[in-house]
């Protein structure tokens, strides 16, 4: 019986293998007759290195990654966005800013901690608190004018510290151009604020507590993508995305020198 | 890159904004933030002054009047204007993104499908003003930081202001181009006309215009007065006054000098990757030794400063972002003529195709390839019988001279060491537009196009 079943299912997959492999060959060979090759190619250049070049094994997944993030800036995200810069007045858009940050802050400190960077975590630790009280719950940045600039770190950069590789570039959905460490870093971060909001329970005693932490996500997304300028093609350049790739990772790297 | 490096210049140049230049805080989208840290400001503005005295000592015997403080042509280029040194921006600029269908029904590959149609960018006044048009430099568009520089300008000065990208920005290529292969000054000169009448089709009802001028940089700018003379025979705009900001002379012959500094560098050109991983591995070394974070102006001075680069190497970096601009007109006009250059004829391109093959022969393509493979084959179909001295004749301002001699509304501003023209080129402009014309000492190309003094010019030249 078994065999029986298992016969059926190796012609199967052979019918399968031969059908598509003819596909294969059908449309290669079509496209093949049609196709002049071009008057320079790039193994003319062979005996020079590759410019911007950043390993991808991952590029067509990427470059459909990249395409469904400019749909949905185009259609979605960027209307949201412009709608709340209509609708608030700068001052307030600045404050939720300074708010997210100072939030931020908690992250920066810790993965400071993480990479033994005390002179940072003591910075972040200062800011956190000056903003926290004298910058009313962090609406103000006065921390920035005592002379505490602020930092950045996150678990990918701790990883990264701790010699961990940062593995294919990768695009994720929303969030853009990654590495598979920063990816996983960021899952990390906000795993970690889940447990910090869990354990504190801000909204504890409030009715429809949950709702309001919804809202406020929501809200940090929305200022995130106001605070960043970046605007997918924008360029006009047709190798804007070997370009962002190699931005991306360049900076990435540079920063974990720091 | 080009690109990148102004933006870092730009936002390194906020930083060096003193206190005492009183700047105003308010809102406006296009234009950068300000941020006024004291301390700050006073250890860059420390900075900023080392810089100065560091300068070779050629830069103090150019002890002319002029205060533009970089003496060196390429590094001129690559810094820019440190920001305490440009016109305050107007306190809000009305601004709106004109997207145009300038050539209906035109078909567009998938690998352009975010090509939704060429942008140009309207500054509006509430009141009746003039209008100004400007066009782009080589492979910039309708945002680029020197464009919307110039557009700033005029408009605190009161002008209402749109921009054009550069018929060899891929936007233009894909979307405004006849024939979508720039290069010929008539043709593009038709292409940026047809433009410009749909641009003020979309705003005419919108703005209350008294007249028009027109302006360019470096390829817009000679470009500019090939559209004002298309303007004497259509005259739907009658241009007052045209200006060209560091323009060409001759096309070929200032890309010709561009792509010449590839030539100074280990190997020459067809090394150009090679040559770019080794800057960029100087540039590393220096960040990890240095003690900065944020990648600003504070950076690019400290790399300025340090000598990191020689002038050579300075200048091979303009040659390279040069390249880099060039490779997106090469890719898109073969991509919209199918024309078997780079991507194999008949090729279908689709959104998600990998490009990196293709960027990388187009880098390494110089304008002299271009020229003589691509540009000058296709006019010669065209044109049968044009020779190649010909076609490169009728790619500058000798073969309208008669023109632009016949009429005193054209003027020039450009720099003494613009590589971009010889000598002799500079002679040529001052004996074509005589007393129209201002050189000023340094500033390389377009280096100190936002020096103060500079953008006062352009100003009391539309005057």
């Amino acid at each position: 019986m078994s065999s029986a079943i298992c016969r059926v299912c190796s012609v199967v997959v052979a019918l399968y293998l031969v059908l598509s492999l003819s596909g294969c060959a059908t449309t290669t060979t079509a496209k093949f007759t049609s196709e002049v090759p071009a008057m320079h190619s790039v193994s003319e250049f062979s005996d020079d290195e590759r410019v911007v070049d950043i390993a991808d094994p991952w590029e067509r997944f990427n470059l459909n990654m990249y395409n469904f993030n400019y749909h949905f800036d185009r259609y979605f995200f960027l209307p949201v966005v412009s709608g709340y810069e209509f609708i608030t007045p700068t001052l307030i858009q600045k404050g939720v800013t300074n708010f997210f940050s100072n939030i931020g802050e908690v992250r920066t400190f810790y993965n400071s901690l993480f990479q033994l960077k005390g002179k940072k975590a003591l910075i972040t630790f200062g800011r956190f608190v000056t903003n926290s009280t004298i910058g009313i719950g962090g609406l103000f940045d006065p921390a920035t004018s005592f002379g505490l600039e602020a930092q950045s770190e996150d678990f990918g950069q701790t990883l990264g510290y701790w010699g961990v590789d940062s593995g294919p570039y990768l695009v994720v959905p929303v969030l853009g151009p990654n590495t598979l460490r920063s990816t996983g870093g960021f899952a990390v971060d906000a795993g970690i604020r889940y447990a910090i909001v869990g354990t504190i329970d801000p909204f504890e005693n409030v009715e429809n507590g949950n709702v309001i932490l919804i809202g406020i996500s929501t809200m940090e997304a929305i200022d995130m993508r106001h605070k960043q300028k970046f605007r997918y093609y924008e360029s006009g350049y047709p190798f804007e995305y070997y370009m962002v790739r190699f931005l991306y990772n360049k900076k990435s790297e540079l920063l974990l020198m720091k | 890159m080009k690109g990148k490096v102004k933006e870092i210049t730009g936002e390194l140049s906020n930083n060096l904004k003193l206190k005492a230049e009183g700047t105003d805080e308010k809102d406006s989208r296009f234009i950068l933030q300000y941020r006024k840290d004291s301390m700050k400001h006073l250890r860059l503005a420390v900075i900023f002054w080392l810089c100065l005295v560091l300068l070779p000592a050629a830069c103090w015997a150019a002890d002319d009047g002029y205060g533009y403080p970089i003496p060196g042509s390429y590094e001129a280029t690559i810094l820019g204007t440190p920001d305490n040194l440009k016109l305050a921006p107007p306190d809000k600029i009305s601004i709106r993104q004109l997207v145009l269908d300038v050539i209906p029904d035109i078909k567009k590959p998938d690998i352009f499908f975010y090509n939704k149609g060429l942008r140009c960018t309207l500054a509006y006044q509430d009141k009746k003003a003039p209008l100004v048009f400007l066009i782009a430099g080589t492979g910039a568009g309708d945002q680029s930081q020197d464009i919307v520089a110039m557009m700033t300008a005029l408009y605190k000065a009161g002008y209402h202001v749109i921009t054009l990208p550069s018929p060899t920005y891929p936007n233009f290529i894909i979307s405004a181009s006849d024939s979508h292969v720039p290069g010929d000054l008539t043709e593009d000169a038709a292409d940026l006309y047809r433009v410009m009448e749909n641009a003020w089709n979309k705003v005419k009802e919108d703005i209350e215009v008294s007249d028009f001028y027109l302006g360019g940089y470096s390829l817009g700018g000679t470009q500019a007065v090939f559209v004002a003379k298309l303007d004497e025979e259509r005259k739907i705009f009658n241009f007052r006054k045209v200006l060209m900001v560091n323009p060409a002379v001759n096309l070929y012959n200032s890309v010709t000098r561009i792509e010449g500094l590839l030539d100074k560098i280990p190997g020459g050109p067809r090394k150009i990757g090679a040559y770019f991983n080794d800057m960029l591995a100087k540039f590393t070394e220096f960040y990890r030794r240095g003690d900065f974070i944020d990648f600003n102006d504070k950076l690019l001075y400290a790399v300025y400063k340090s000598k990191l680069f020689s002038h050579v190497e300075d200048g091979g970096l303009v040659g390279l972002s040069f390249r880099i601009s060039s490779a997106g007109m090469i890719f898109s006009s073969d991509v919209m003529t199918n024309g078997g250059y780079v991507v194999p004829k008949n090729r279908i391109l689709s959104a998600t195709d990998p490009l990196g093959d293709y960027f990388l022969v187009c880098v390494h393509l110089s304008f002299i390839n271009y020229f003589d493979e691509y540009l000058y084959p296709y006019f010669l179909k065209k044109r049968p019988g044009l020779t190649r001295e010909e076609f490169i004749d009728s790619l500058g301002l000798k073969s309208i001279e008669g023109y632009l001699k016949s009429s005193s509304k054209f003027g020039v501003m450009t720099n003494d060491n613009d590589f971009i023209l010889s000598p002799a080129e500079i002679d040529y402009l001052r004996q074509l537009f005589g007393e129209q014309t201002k050189v000023y000492p340094r500033g390389g190309h377009l280096g100190n196009l936002e020096y103060r003094d500079n953008m006062a010019y352009i100003i009391g030249f539309f005057k």
